[in-house]
């Protein structure tokens, strides 16, 4: 591997940084003198100077911003501008999110640079000397630990909310690089938000019972939803729940719905527990999922576990309750 | 006009498995095979262009994998496929989602589809990389996770509705060939009708090898992917403490756990 150290690209949105470029900034703290001892943290966009202050954090030695043509992502202009700061700083290993941005272009980069490569990465190491990145296999049911022999250069993307940022400012170097820019190959056009269809916000109440698809059709829903009202609970569900249109998308949990941000109790009934829902529920202090399968990944995150048919446990629980 | 579907026979494993003796896979023995979940949404968003078009459009299903993935193939052929495709050869064991791209390229380079749809990861190993990897090995325009498509056979551009998180969407205009990795909900994937899963049975399915693709075996396997599995191993189990007990017995302690909460 080069010793050039690690290069993360911040990422952004809507004039905001995203959280996840702390979360990679940590997570370069544990690696980075296995592999030179320097983070740089390179910014793209047409206002790549107004997220300077936001990245200048402990940890980071080096802050590059590459002005281009666009103020937001753009997944030809993101390609281009990794390899000119990877030519800049030849590191050992680049940093990304595994987010839907790196989503549309870290696996096509590469491809064109033949650099080493994983996606939704969750732990970093080095063994003697060489990389190991652990992701995880089969429905998150096995760890899995990838090696890249050979390669000079690794690009990793990081599961979010996996590596715990510290915030502390601090004063790196910083300093402009330019690159030469593609032609435009697409539009991106504005970004719309969700619509909102219902008269709840899963994200903004502490006692969700939420539903997957082991309610099997949507003539269930009913019950749960009556479920919900017995115990005082708000009804949400999983997202093959609101794909099918049984439950508005306002009251899914998880990357691509809502982030159950003020929930303190959860309670998943028929939900395997699919790396996106847990995003958007793992943290809540009381997770408790009643699943007929005892390997549901759903109970390597909950505190209580119940292995059952969710349909008797919401029976027995509605005598309770009555 | 040609549609390529690039679809995965994922894996899931059963209640009961084991790490496989040379420690970097599960033995074989404990999974079950189905047709990536996501792969069925971008075969049906195919199907759809081509039941929409006044013009023939050929869905051509392609995957890579031995001889059993055959039967995912002849699912895609039962759900609207008219052609499908598998290439292998045993050099391609070890490879990683891009060495597959660069093998997908290959076929996508014969094909000479307009659209290449794949869904934007597998259920098994979700590394959403194979689609857009396959997208710089024929160095054309992409979006990623899609959610939404405005495109009509023939067009020479597409609107593509990528989902970022906590379903912001945004629209990107596209010059077509071009790469679209679908997401989940993007439509409502049909069923086959048991007539349409006997008529698959009897199509043929087209087999190829790396040399019919001009690749060479250095490009595939753990030579041309760009990791390698060292190992893999059972994770400790989760920190879920068992409620046990009779379903009544677990109801009450459930209920003990609502009402302790609402009264703290």
């Amino acid at each position: 591997m080069s010793m050039g150290g690690i290069l993360i690209l911040a990422e952004h949105r809507d004039g905001e940084l995203r959280p996840v470029t702390h979360e990679l900034i940590a997570a370069a703290q544990g690696v980075r003198r296995s592999v030179g001892d320097r983070v740089t943290v390179a910014i793209v966009g047409a206002q790549a100077e107004r997220f300077v202050r936001a990245v200048s954090v402990e940890g980071v030695d080096q802050v590059l911003t590459m002005a281009s043509p666009q103020t937001e992502f753009d997944t030809d202009v993101a390609e281009a501008a990794l390899a000119a700061a990877m030519s800049d700083i030849e590191p050992a290993l680049i940093l990304l999110g595994h987010t839907v941005d790196s989503m549309s272009y870290a696996a096509a980069f590469a491809t064109r640079h033949g650099t080493g490569f994983a996606t939704d990465v969750f732990r970093l190491d080095f063994d003697g000397g060489e990389l190991v990145a652990t992701r995880g296999g089969y429905g998150q049911k096995v760890n899995v630990e990838l090696d890249f022999p050979g390669r000079r250069t690794v690009v990793l993307c990081l599961r979010t909310g996996t590596f715990k940022p510290d915030l502390k400012p601090a004063d790196p170097a910083v300093r402009s690089l330019t690159a030469s820019w593609p032609p435009a190959r697409a539009r991106f056009g504005p970004f719309i938000a969700p619509c909102a269809t219902d008269d709840v916000d899963v994200s903004a109440v502490d006692f969700i019972l939420s539903v997957g698809r082991g309610v099997g059709e949507e003539d269930n829903i009913g019950q749960f939803r009556e479920l919900a009202t017995l115990v005082g609970a708000t009804l949400g569900c999983s997202r093959p729940i609101a794909d099918s249109g049984w439950l508005p998308k306002s009251r899914q949990v998880g990357q691509s719905g809502k982030t159950a941000v003020s929930c303190k109790l959860y309670i998943a009934m028929g939900i395997s527990g699919a790396i996106q829902h847990l995003a958007g529920m793992k943290h809540v202090e009381t997770v408790i999922a009643v699943n007929t399968d005892s390997n549901a990944s759903i109970f390597s995150v909950a505190k209580y576990g119940i292995v059952g048919d969710m349909f008797e446990i919401a029976a027995e629980l509605r005598k309770q309750f009555a | 006009m040609k549609i390529l579907v690039p679809v995965k026979r994922v894996a899931a494993l059963e209640d009961d498995f084991q790490i496989f003796a040379d420690g970097r896979d599960v033995d074989p023995e404990c999974l079950n095979y189905d047709l990536n979940e996501w792969d069925s949404f971008a075969l049906e968003q195919a199907v759809l262009i081509k039941e929409a078009a006044s013009t023939d459009v050929q869905v051509v299903a392609v995957t890579v994998g031995p001889e059993p993935c055959d039967e995912i193939l002849r699912a895609c052929l039962a759900k609207g496929a008219d052609r499908a495709l598998r290439v292998w050869d045993d050099s391609m064991l070890g490879s990683d989602p891009i060495a597959i791209a660069r093998v997908l390229a290959a076929v996508a380079g014969r094909q000479a589809p307009q659209l290449v749809l794949t869904g934007a990861q597998s259920s098994d190993h979700g590394h959403a990389t194979t689609g857009i990897a396959l997208s710089a090995a024929l160095d054309w325009p992409h979006v990623a996770v899609v959610a939404g498509l405005k495109y009509a056979a023939g067009d020479a551009r597409a609107t593509a509705t990528r989902e970022l998180e906590a379903g912001l969407l945004q629209d990107v205009e596209l010059v077509l060939p071009a790469v679209l990795t679908i997401q989940l909900g993007i439509n409502k994937p049909r069923y086959a009708s048991l007539r349409a899963i006997k008529q698959a049975a009897a199509k043929p399915i087209e087999v190829l090898a790396l040399s019919d693709l001009g690749l060479a075996a250095s490009v595939v396997g753990e030579a041309g992917s760009a990791s390698r599995v060292r190992r893999m191993v059972i994770p400790e189990k989760g920190r879920a403490q068992m409620i046990e007990g009779t379903v009544q017995q677990k109801a009450q302690r459930l209920a003990q756990i609502i009402r302790e909460y609402k009264a703290a």
